[in-house]
């Protein structure tokens, strides 16, 4: 039923990031393409997939794409609609298994920046902050960041400001900091790939490649060097079935998939 | 306890406990009285020039808008916002010069629809200045630290990141487990203005939906200004008191204001006015098309209702409700 050249990149983003979302398990579920992402994965393989949103909303059923993650399509038919303290303080006691973010800059740790771009002091551009996204990084059991546009400006050595927590400096330093034991950076989507983290460094290594990126892409797209494996599969690849609830049921004005 | 880490952010707000609780008994009235008011009048009372202050809701979700505007209105000058979780609040107030310090947990941004032009215009070039960064839950931690009568609450997130270094937070060594534990710093704004669907003219308040951090905010704040959907009886909150949100005796004034979230969404009434936050994203891309819009929507009108007006009147409003409830489509807006 794989449809080669008949969606867009952020068609492949959602659907990979669905697909890694399991049924009966719990999502933070940040801005855009998580949203996107979490609402595919209820109307396919997980209708069990309980979600939470960080200004209150628990466990929605979502009809149509919300804007902000604090309106009220959040919680459209959900079991709660509490605080930022309640879904928060349920995050920090571990009942979040996925955490769902987007990012402008990552390391080869999975650290992420969504403050500055340039000196802190005097950016070149200034982006929003943490908002939740410290939260859901330093709570969440597996975090999946999705990076729309990897290149070397993205994918670099050295991000300009750690605004959320991934490995920091490797492996134990998590816990050294004083997070929780057994969290971090799960995977991390971008438009040409799907990656991982390596058990034992804690680097970033690619678990499978879209159809028509190369190795070549891979490598010339990041300021740092990634784990290869030798054995590499095809990303999953957009069903029609997919598609049809994309544009037609979840995202018909194409507010983010259409970008 | 030991201190591993401390923040260089600039703690703004903070008071001792004791200091607080002085604060609370030599300002905050017991008394069931009468505390409606025009938005004017809140204003002029309760926001003063170099104030610390926050807004409620979710940046675009249940913002009181009339406060804003009238404090734009006002001119006031040199206010420090608390950035928690916010868009369009922040935006105007950064905007049109009346914020020009802010700790940021989200700013300058307007969410699924980009970034906001004029705060970061205002930021970038350093008209106004970033005095501390924090998170989401950090900042909602603050308000209920203050909330508590508390100091600090101990938290897990901010650690190892710079995030946390730039935050007003200390990171010590938790005397419990030995492990190191962060502790966010009580925030007491001078001043927080909260929208909500009913209250009645003491100010017990009721919110459909979800709270976001107004159960903290509006019990930490110094001056708490509520404006409401709709003024009701004081006997509602009597028969149903599992559902207020919002006691009388934290509220400092009363304000009504229909349709007073506008543009911004109020769950279970109206949806967001799309096309008035896309007139906005586009025009205040220059200096010159904010101070336009102020001077359309702000000093070009004296009242709330001559605002909704410029905005299309009862037919956009009707509109906005209909959108609420899925009985209009979703629209596409360009909002560059």
């Amino acid at each position: 039923m794989a449809i080669e050249g008949k969606y867009n990149l952020r068609e492949m983003l959602a659907c990979n990031g669905s697909r890694m979302l399991e049924d009966r398990k719990s999502v933070f579920v940040g801005t855009g393409l998580p949203m996107i992402a979490s609402m595919l994965a209820q109307k396919t393989h997980a209708p069990n997939l309980l979600i939470a949103f960080e200004a209150g909303s628990l466990g929605p059923v979502m009809r149509e794409l919300p804007i902000s993650v604090g309106d009220s399509r959040t919680f459209h038919r959900a079991i709660g609609a509490s605080s930022m303290h309640d879904v928060m303080s349920l995050s920090q006691a571990g009942y979040i298994d996925y955490g769902f973010l987007g990012a402008a800059q990552m390391d080869v740790h999975g650290n992420i920046n969504t403050t500055v771009i340039g000196d802190y002091s005097s950016p070149t551009v200034r982006l929003p902050g943490s908002g939740g996204a410290n939260d859901v990084g330093s709570f969440s059991q597996k975090l999946i960041i999705i990076i729309a546009n990897q290149s070397r400006r993205t994918f670099v050595t050295e991000i300009d400001f750690l605004t959320t927590p991934g490995y920091l400096d490797g492996p134990g330093s998590r816990e050294k900091a004083g997070l929780a034991r057994g969290t971090g950076p799960y995977r991390v989507i971008t438009q040409l790939g799907v990656y991982g983290f390596d058990e034992e460094t804690k680097r970033l290594k690619l678990i499978t490649l879209h159809p028509g990126a190369t190795l070549e892409d891979i490598k010339e797209n990041s300021g740092f060097e990634i784990i290869i494996p030798d054995k590499v599969e095809t990303s999953y690849v957009p069903t029609e079935e997919d598609l049809r609830l994309l544009r037609q049921e979840i995202d018909p004005i194409g507010m983010v998939l259409g970008k | 306890m030991h201190v591993l880490q401390e923040g260089t952010g600039e703690l703004v707000g903070w008071h001792s406990p004791d200091e607080a609780r002085r604060w609370v008994l030599e300002n905050k009235s017991r008394e069931l009285k009468d505390k409606t008011m025009s938005a004017k009048e809140a204003v002029s009372r309760f926001v003063h020039d170099g104030d610390f202050i926050a807004s409620g809701g979710f940046g675009q979700i249940r913002i009181s808008m009339a406060i804003i505007y009238e404090i734009i209105r006002q001119q006031k000058r040199n206010l420090t916002l608390a950035g928690k979780t916010a868009t369009h609040d922040c935006d105007m107030l950064i905007g049109s010069g009346c914020v020009n310090r802010v700790e940021v947990a989200y700013a300058f941004g307007h969410e699924l629809r980009g970034l906001s032009p004029a705060s970061r215009r205002m930021a970038e070039s350093g008209r106004c200045k970033v005095i501390a960064e924090t998170s989401n839950a950090g900042y909602q931690w603050r308000f209920l630290a203050a909330m508590m009568g508390l100091p600090f609450i101990p938290s897990r997130n901010l650690l190892g990141s710079d995030t946390g270094r730039h935050s007003s937070c200390k990171v010590v060594t938790d005397p419990f487990t030995g492990q190191p534990i962060n502790l966010i710093p009580a925030a007491y704004p001078d001043m927080a203005c909260i929208h909500v669907h009913r209250c009645d003219i003491y100010g017990n308040a009721q919110i459909d939906g979800i709270l976001v951090e107004d159960i903290e905010l509006s019990r930490c704040a110094r001056r708490l200004i509520i404006t409401t959907e709709e003024i009701v009886e004081h006997d509602l909150f009597r028969r149903e008191p599992q559902n207020t949100s919002i006691p009388f005796f934290v509220v400092d004034a009363v304000v009504e204001v229909p349709y007073g979230s506008h543009p911004g969404e109020m769950p279970g009434l109206y949806w967001f006015d799309e096309d008035h936050i896309a007139e906005w994203l586009r025009i205040s891309r220059t200096q010159e098309g904010t101070d336009e819009y102020f001077q359309k929507y702000v000093f070009g009108a004296d009242s709330f209702e001559a605002y909704l007006e410029l905005c299309g009147g009862i037919e956009k409003m009707n509109y906005l409700k209909r959108r609420a409830f899925y009985r209009e489509p979703m629209k596409s807006v360009s909002y560059k």
